[in-house]
């Protein structure tokens, strides 16, 4: 292969070739979204149409009765979440703030790949060990799920929140350090307010995470459907519910559950739409700068 | 340029699954092929036989298939579990040759039975246990009222007088009870709570079903085996739990009284006991629960092997023939072994005659 091969005319055909695909690709996303919503929306009718609006507001779920309310799974799964968020946040951003302002160079990489490797362990062995560890002791509770939950949103919570903090400036820190603030006063002062609209953005993506996890919550949450602030009471969230009954249920039951589904989704894409534009604006605003 | 082409045709293949995932998924997923003109009954060649449903029958049919495969080397069968509901669901849609089941279907199913008429073979008995974890009740004797109102919260410690009355001379503590049930939907808290329901006098407040709104401070397990875990991790645990999931478990059991009057432990005989008093229809369909007899254990339910009396495929119904028989003839005798009851003599004669039925 000594000749040049003639790239125009290949790179041309390449653009073409590429674009398409990358709109395809992009459309099938939306499309594949697209559909989700409308089969899962239309298959919910059937409980809509009987429960009303009483399938958000209701707490009585009964097979028997034919009354299915969804509040009880509503307050689980926000309940839960929110401890686990609640749980995640300090420790999360206490790691990337080591990570990225304190630890020295040699532990940052083995660092970071500890907290990934958190990700990548199956959501089920977090829930058998909450079943085998923490239940004894805590019950099968809100609480332990909002444990369990908490340690599986680290991961994400933590290396969105590195990334966000490793933009702050070199120059805002030398700048804080140079008026003769400590660490502590320069995160504070430089850090903290440079990567705080990202770092709302990482826990609510965090929070979405923990929204929709589905067998450790079914494992540890205790399946209980009702409403309680006591964090040692047993509870139930939505996709624990979707999980444990789907096997036996009924036709209404099954349109119950698929309205469960539903409601589950729109709430974790709103959660993530937000967060998401949370995050890309603090990034503009910092990139920008 | 060919990295693009690996990615194109690895999105068109997304692509594909995706237009897949997104029609109805009720249409039916036939398999069978019409088989080309062979329309001898006896099958010859390999045939292979699906089903799904029961829970409950599943460690059965696993030791019934392995033998029956072992002698008929052309003939294929598999069990999935997934729950009675799945089992009926699935023979409705034609996804599978046969269902596992510990129910009927309800009369608002059979609309949607897409293969015509079907069969009900009973294949089992099996007791459910009222097991618990109380220190010094080794033996205990329990009414079904009694059980009722454990389970629905009116009784809460275990040295209550209704609990002692049946119970004299027992060191009863006076430990809170905490009732564990199923967190799944199940066949098991269905005749569970049918069993209350009939046989408790009025005292059973709560629903029957597969899922049930149990009492708030209660926990819940997945699966017998969930059940029987928490049940043995938890002082003053009650729960219901199969008999052989109770036993790998070596939890306590409750006597529990019968129709006659007789306080009677779960065991395979007992269960067996249950099957000699029920009233049969003519479809082979019937309750085991809260049967009559001194022997019998009352809260005994049973498992059907569902199948369609028309069989499109001549090859396929012929090697489910074959199978049932099996099932319901030599196989029964394998049943003590796994803490189930075999049919008695009379049903098994009416669900042999019923295999002609199958064409």
């Amino acid at each position: 292969m000594t000749t040049k091969p003639d790239l125009s005319g290949n790179r041309q055909l390449g653009d073409k070739a590429f674009g398409g695909l990358a709109i395809g690709a992009a459309a099938l996303v939306l499309l594949i979204l697209a559909l989700i919503a409308i089969t899962m929306t239309n298959r919910a009718r059937p409980v809509l149409g009987h429960m009303g609006l009483d399938f958000f507001t209701s707490s009585k779920w009964s097979e028997h009765d034919n009354i299915f309310g969804a509040l009880p799974f509503i307050w689980g799964t926000v309940y839960t979440a929110a401890i686990a968020v609640v749980l995640a946040v300090p420790v999360s951003i206490g790691v990337a703030l080591f990570i990225t302002q304190i630890a020295p160079p040699w532990l940052k990489r083995p660092l970071v790949y500890l907290i990934d490797l958190l990700a990548v362990v199956p959501s089920v062995v977090f829930g058998l060990w909450g079943v085998l560890m923490l239940a004894p002791h805590l019950n099968r509770s809100f609480l332990t799920a909002g444990i369990i939950l908490a340690i599986m949103i680290v991961p994400i919570i933590t290396s969105l929140a590195r990334e966000v903090i490793e933009t702050t400036a070199q120059s805002d820190k030398e700048a804080a350090y140079a008026l003769g603030a400590t660490r502590w006063e320069m995160i504070n002062a430089a850090v903290i307010p440079h990567a705080k609209g990202g770092l709302v953005g990482a826990v609510m993506l965090g929070l979405g995470r923990a929204m929709g996890e589905t067998i450790a919550a079914a494992l540890v949450i205790g399946s209980s459907a009702q409403i309680a602030l006591n964090p040692l009471k047993s509870g139930d969230s939505m996709p624990a519910v979707i999980a444990n009954q789907w096997g036996e249920a009924s036709d209404l039951q099954k349109s119950a559950l698929i309205g469960l589904a539903v409601t589950l989704f729109a709430m974790t894409i709103i959660v993530n739409l937000v967060a998401s534009r949370i995050v890309q604006r603090s990034m503009q605003k910092t990139r920008g700068a | 340029m060919k990295t693009w082409i690996a990615i194109l045709a690895s999105s068109t293949a997304l692509f594909a699954v995706s237009c897949k995932k997104g029609e109805d998924k009720g249409t039916p997923k036939m398999t069978e092929g019409s088989d080309k003109g062979a329309m001898k009954p006896e099958p010859s060649g390999p045939v292979s036989l699906s089903a799904s449903g029961s829970t409950f029958q599943k460690a059965f049919e696993e030791i019934a298939m392995d033998s029956f495969m072992k002698s008929h080397p052309d003939i294929k069968l598999t069990y999935g579990g997934g729950g009675s509901g799945k089992g009926r669901q699935d023979l409705a849609d034609m996804v599978v040759d046969f269902a596992g089941s510990d129910s009927k279907y309800k009369d608002e199913d059979k609309a949607k039975i897409k293969g015509g008429d079907v069969l009900y073979f009973p294949i089992l008995l099996g007791g459910i246990t009222v097991s618990y974890n109380v220190q010094g009740a080794d033996n205990l004797n329990l009414s079904p009222d009694t059980v009722a109102k454990i389970f629905q919260g009116d009784i809460k410690k275990w040295n209550d007088p209704a609990i002692v009355a049946d119970n004299k001379g027992a060191k009863l503590p006076a430990e809170a009870i905490v009732v564990v049930h199923r967190a799944d939907g199940s066949g098991t808290t269905d005749n569970f709570t049918k069993y209350l329901d009939t046989a408790s006098g009025g005292a059973w407040k709560l629903e029957s079903g597969s899922t049930v709104d149990w009492p708030k401070d209660t926990q819940a397990g997945q699966g017998n085996g969930g059940v029987a875990q928490i049940v043995s991790s938890t002082k003053g645990a009650i729960g219901y739990v199969d008999l052989s999931d109770a036993k790998a478990a070596k939890l306590h059991y409750a006597n529990i009284k019968n129709k006659n009057g007789k306080f009677v432990e779960p065991t395979a005989d007992s269960a067996s006991a249950a099957g000699d008093g029920i009233d049969v229809k003519d479809d082979l369909t019937f309750s085991a629960l809260d049967a009559k007899g001194d022997a019998a254990y009352p809260i005994t339910y049973q498992s059907w092997v569902i199948v369609y009396a028309k069989q499109a495929d001549p090859k396929k119904g012929a090697a489910l023939k074959q199978y049932l028989s099996y099932l319901i003839g030599d196989a029964q005798k394998e049943l003590p072994g796994l803490d189930f009851a075999p049919l008695p003599k009379s049903l098994q004669d009416k669900a042999v005659a019923q295999l002609a039925k199958i064409q």
